[in-house]
């Protein structure tokens, strides 16, 4: 069999690509604009791939709840949780985050927990939303 | 090492460190008589990482997502031979249904893996459109691994004593969904593998490694079961809950009937493989006992044993590409490991190119190199500096030299 691929490169020929164009179908000319746009209703944002139940995301932390044990800080494989001594609370640099919820799992007070946000790319690494505290 | 076998002169060919070839930084040097490979040499050590270092500086349960990064495609099997050698070392029994889903994590790596490598070996002799079928296959085990362990790659879902999240009955639906849209495309994949004539006429008799010298190199994973010797970790020690699960070595001669240790027979050994780790997972699903996840709950209570232990252990676990090997031993001081010693498949499967590759032609090199599958920064663990030799050419150095050879010349 010389073209055993053929088939099957017709039938995707005549198939809908999987890709999902998120956050447009095209490249915008200019990124910011196209979020202006859509602040102002005159765009629309192609919805993303919903997550999964159980995702890994961007860290929850309930300040509230936390008793400042520390216990975080022990099992952080990356070491990017940082303890404020004088509030006794922490703080979490996303940036060097490797969503292993170790930090979720070893927890007494349960304050921890993975959300759903993944857009977390940023040009400035201590930017405010790769700071969770 | 190194004979003239022809009255030609023959000519070197370097290709690497970096070469677009490569997906990997690895360094051969050629020796070419016209077409043919008439000598290899493989030298290694371009990429290391310090991970061993690294790991000696944090504490056990840090290092399982330390050894999870060793490699992004064994991102279960390198923490799974970690994990095996620390409860070797401070004596964890892991309940039975944790067992059972290490297993089923570890066949879905393997499925990711062996379909990325039919991939890129499609891409090696220039069929791309089944680069992209395979990936797309791959694509669907992907998402699998997503909704079962919430990350795609490095899955964090192994931990000392059992493993960190469960598969309950709401998981199967889209589980067998998965394995049966695998089982679905293996028949084509086979097809497309295994009867294409370009594959047949770029695989068959290509890259021999015979039964004695895969066996004398100390070959692993499925590089060594194509040139039929019956060696898998998985079989042999029956880690996990692999001994209930009736597994046997996947060799060549159970499609075609004969051993040639080809590139084919690479082929053939790794698309039976994917078919084995779909019904090892159906098995596992279906015999899977009920019971706890981890044998102690708490972790710091893990890392308080460990911090007492003084001692070694060893632990094995059959990776997509042949045995891992994790050593670890803890001094009873601290809670990091005092050694960390890994040693990667693919270690093994260096010394095995230089037969593979003798005789071939150059056009060769690419399939062959990438038949083993090999994984280059994973298996760099040493790098040896001599601390007297000055690499340095500084102002001073070029002056002396140039003065040193205008003397020579005076003379």
């Amino acid at each position: 069999m010389r073209f055993s691929m053929l088939p099957k490169v017709f039938a995707q020929m005549f198939k809908k690509p999987w890709t999902n164009k998120f956050p447009a179908k095209y490249i915008p000319p200019s990124t910011t604009k196209f979020f202006e746009d859509v602040g102002a209703g005159k765009a629309k944002i192609i919805p993303a791939v919903e997550t999964p139940e159980g995702f890994r995301g961007k860290i929850q932390y309930d300040k509230e709840k936390c008793t400042g044990c520390k216990l975080c800080l022990r099992v952080c494989p990356s070491g990017a949780i940082e303890f404020k001594e004088k509030e006794k609370k922490i703080k979490i640099y996303l940036a060097r985050c490797t969503f292993c919820s170790q930090c979720n799992d070893v927890c007494p007070s349960n304050c921890l927990s993975m959300g759903n946000e993944f857009l977390l790319a940023d040009a400035d690494i201590y930017s405010k939303d790769l700071i969770v505290e | 090492m190194k004979e003239k076998t022809t009255s030609k002169t023959t000519y070197q060919l370097p290709i690497g460190p970096i070469h677009p070839a490569l997906k990997e930084p690895v360094m051969f040097e050629f020796e070419i008589d016209g077409e043919r490979i008439v000598d290899v040499d493989v030298s290694l050590g371009h990429v290391h990482r310090a991970i061993e270092w690294t790991g000696m500086r944090r504490n056990s349960i840090q290092i399982i997502y330390l050894a999870e990064r060793i490699c992004g495609i064994c991102s279960i099997s390198h923490p799974m031979a970690f994990i095996r050698a620390v409860e070797n070392a401070v004596d964890i029994e892991v309940p039975e249904r944790a067992e059972y889903l290490r297993v089923i994590q570890c066949e879905l790596e393997r499925i990711c893996s062996h379909i990325l490598w039919a991939g890129v070996a499609a891409h090696e002799i220039g069929f791309d459109t089944v680069l992209f079928l395979t990936w797309q296959m791959r694509e669907k085990v992907l998402d699998l691994t997503e909704y079962l362990t919430g990350n795609r790659i490095t899955k964090a879902i192994l931990t000392i004593g059992g493993v960190r999240r469960d598969i309950t009955k709401d998981h199967h639906p889209k589980i067998f969904e998965t394995l049966n849209y695998l089982k679905d495309n293996f028949d084509k994949l086979r097809h497309i593998f295994l009867d294409d004539k370009t594959f047949q006429l770029r695989s068959q008799g290509c890259g021999i490694l015979r039964y004695e010298d895969a066996l004398k190199l100390c070959a692993v994973g499925p590089t060594t079961r194509a040139s039929g010797v019956k060696k898998d970790v998985r079989v042999d020690q029956s880690y996990a809950a692999y001994g209930d699960l009736d597994i046997k070595h996947i060799t060549p001669d159970l499609l075609t009937g004969q051993v040639n240790g080809d590139v084919y027979d690479r082929i053939i050994v790794r698309l039976l493989e994917i078919k084995q780790s779909v019904e090892l997972i159906e098995k596992a699903i279906d015999q899977m006992p009920s019971g706890d996840l981890v044998s102690e709950p708490k972790i710091l209570k893990i890392l308080a044993t460990i911090k007492k232990t003084n001692g070694e252990g060893v632990g094995r676990a059959e990776a997509p590409r042949g045995e891992v090997i994790h050593y670890v031993k803890f001094n009873g001081e601290s809670e990091h490991p005092y050694t960390w010693k890994v040693r990667a498949p693919t270690y093994n499967n260096i010394l095995p190119w230089i037969p593979m590759l003798k005789g071939e032609q150059i056009a060769d090199i690419p399939i062959v190199a990438a038949s083993t599958d090999p994984c280059i920064s994973c298996t760099n663990r040493v790098a040896v500096i001599d601390g007297n030799n000055n690499y340095e050419l500084n102002k001073e150095e070029l002056h002396r030299l140039s003065v040193e050879k205008t003397r020579r010349l005076m003379k």
